[in-house]
């Protein structure tokens, strides 16, 4: 009976069985239903945990010796849009941005009327999906502040924030729960390290959700939308990258 | 051929015997664990991928450090550990996929799922069945401490740690000499101290290194970037570890194949285990 799985057999048949695992794999991660089911489990437990037990606790923060020598910029660093150009060329003086969506009073800010507001500053590390980590030190106005002048209406669920980069003629685009959009440190940032947010960096201004990974901290905003669902826009996935490719909507993990 | 059970072990077996060895929750746990590792490892390496550069601290990109490198230099594929560079190409850095088409990136296309680059995905895959495999360890664990698994079988036993006794059990492995009869029931010490680095120190490595790498869970729980010293020393020790598992899946499975395939494969299956005969 022990004749039945020779060692050589059973060398044979791991080898044999490797490809098919990968090509069985390919496959399962190619179908819709495959990875709507099975693959989406880690981003639904993963989002469903994190607000359960943990919806306000605090992203650490750094000491400034703790700062990263060099903080290396990704994605776009200079939108191409003409008008995008055009505010860039006036030092950003004329920009404004657009709050709106289900809210009361919808309003726009200079960075003038932004600067104004009560500031919070914090130092960060700022996770990008693909592995690496840079700390950086950023100054803006929390969110909240802007949310509770422009008073949610009741069936907002969702904050987006429309920017003035793209990628192949795709606007970029995020999106966060409200748990995310009222925590305390979740920040339009207008400074960093010091100085004015550069273009790189996202200049006029950047979010920053300093729970979620790089892909979530939208650069560029030039607007702000309070919505009920994120199916109606764009691909209906919360953000560019969640739409492109398969980035999950909840980068808390 | 007599059958018997492992809880009656006082009655005289001897080689030929078919006993029951191992436990339904260890033997789910063994292959529960076994198809998840082999998809955490490889959509692991796929995520590694995307950024092949390893750090210590609590932060680490492109302008920094790395002390851990795997890339290509003039259509050359290298690994770089600290100053020492050595040449992988073919496999490692650069390589040619399954449709012949020369690529530079870290692992080959058969290493990784998916096989062609696509870090959402692999995420997906890794961070999917990292869920079943935590909970399967945790249960599997909680199991063990309370069906005695883990005091009767795993730790060592009095008398087993005595030098004299790990040179024999050494000496046993180094010349391929298996226990036989009631004594192959037992593991032996070098297999108590693998297994228990696996399970008492690697696997909890792996799951809290991994958890350290979430930006959500270090708020939720700071002492994990305490423990590990930053998120990019977690990172790399979670690289480490998984090195390591790898090394002890090869060890284990070259066991497997030495100690007699069919025997130990089934029993891990069924349960059910003969006792090697003695040779006369």
């Amino acid at each position: 009976m022990a004749s039945l799985i020779s060692r050589r057999g059973l060398l044979t048949g791991m080898a044999l069985a490797a490809p098919a695992l990968l090509v069985g794999c390919d496959r399962l991660g190619a179908s819709p239903s495959f990875r709507d089911l099975v693959l989406s489990t880690g981003e639904t437990l993963a989002y469903r945990t994190h607000r359960l037990f943990a919806s306000n606790t605090l992203a650490r923060e750094f000491d400034p010796s703790q700062l990263s020598p060099t903080f290396r910029t990704n994605g776009n660093t200079q939108p191409r849009s003409a008008d995008y150009r055009a505010h860039q060329a006036e030092g950003f003086a004329n920009w404004r941005l657009e709050v709106g969506g289900l809210v009361q009073a919808p309003r726009a800010y200079s960075l003038a009327d932004l600067r104004s507001l009560p500031a919070r500053t914090q130092i960060t590390r700022h996770d990008c999906v693909e592995g690496w980590s840079a700390i950086g030190k950023w100054t803006g106005v929390p969110l909240r502040t802007i949310l509770d002048t422009v008073r949610l209406r009741a069936d907002a669920r969702f904050i987006v924030f429309h920017c003035a980069d793209d990628f192949g003629g795709k606007p970029y685009y995020e999106s966060i729960d409200l748990v995310d959009a009222f925590h305390p440190q979740t920040i339009l940032a207008y400074g960093m390290n010091d100085g004015n947010l550069a273009v790189g960096h996202g200049a006029p201004l950047r979010l920053r959700v300093e729970r979620q990974l790089g892909y979530k901290q939208a650069k560029f905003v030039m607007g702000i939308e309070a919505v009920a669902s994120l199916l109606p826009i764009a691909g209906g996935r919360g953000g560019f990258w969640e739409d492109d490719g398969s980035y999950d909507w909840y980068a808390g993990i | 051929m007599r059958i018997t059970s492992i809880a009656r072990t006082d009655v005289s077996l001897q080689g030929g015997d078919l006993v029951r060895r191992h436990r339904l929750s260890t033997r789910l746990w063994h292959w529960i664990s076994a198809a998840t590792m082999v998809i955490l490892l490889m959509s692991g390496l796929m995520i590694f991928n995307a950024h092949p550069r390893l750090y210590w601290g609590q932060y680490g990109a492109n302008p920094d450090y790395a002390w851990l490198e795997i890339g290509s230099a003039g259509g050359q594929g290298f690994l770089r550990v600290g100053d020492r560079s050595v040449p992988t190409t073919g496999f490692l850095g650069q390589w040619t996929d399954h449709a012949g088409q020369p690529r530079s990136r870290a692992f080959p296309d058969w290493a990784t799922i998916p096989s062609s680059y696509n870090l959402g995905l692999s995420r997906r895959w890794h961070l999917s069945f990292a869920w079943l495999f935590a909970v399967a360890f945790g249960v599997y664990a909680l199991r063990s401490l309370m069906n005695g698994h883990l005091r009767r079988d795993l730790l060592p036993s009095e008398g087993e740690l005595h030098p004299r006794h790990i040179w024999q059990d050494i000496r046993n492995h180094a010349t391929l000499n298996f226990p036989k009869g009631i004594a192959a029931l037992r593991y032996n010490i070098l297999q108590k101290a693998a297994y228990l680095g696996v399970l008492g120190l690697l696997l909890p490595a792996m799951i809290l290194s991994g958890m350290t790498m979430s930006p959500g869970l270090d708020a939720a729980l700071p002492w994990l970037l305490d423990l590990f010293g930053g998120r990019q020393s977690a990172r790399s020790i979670h690289f480490i570890a998984a090195t390591l598992l790898v090394l002890f899946v090869v060890v284990h499975l070259s066991m497997v194949v030495l100690a007699g395939p069919f025997n130990e494969i089934r029993s891990m299956i069924t349960g059910w285990f003969r006792l090697p005969e003695e040779k006369s």
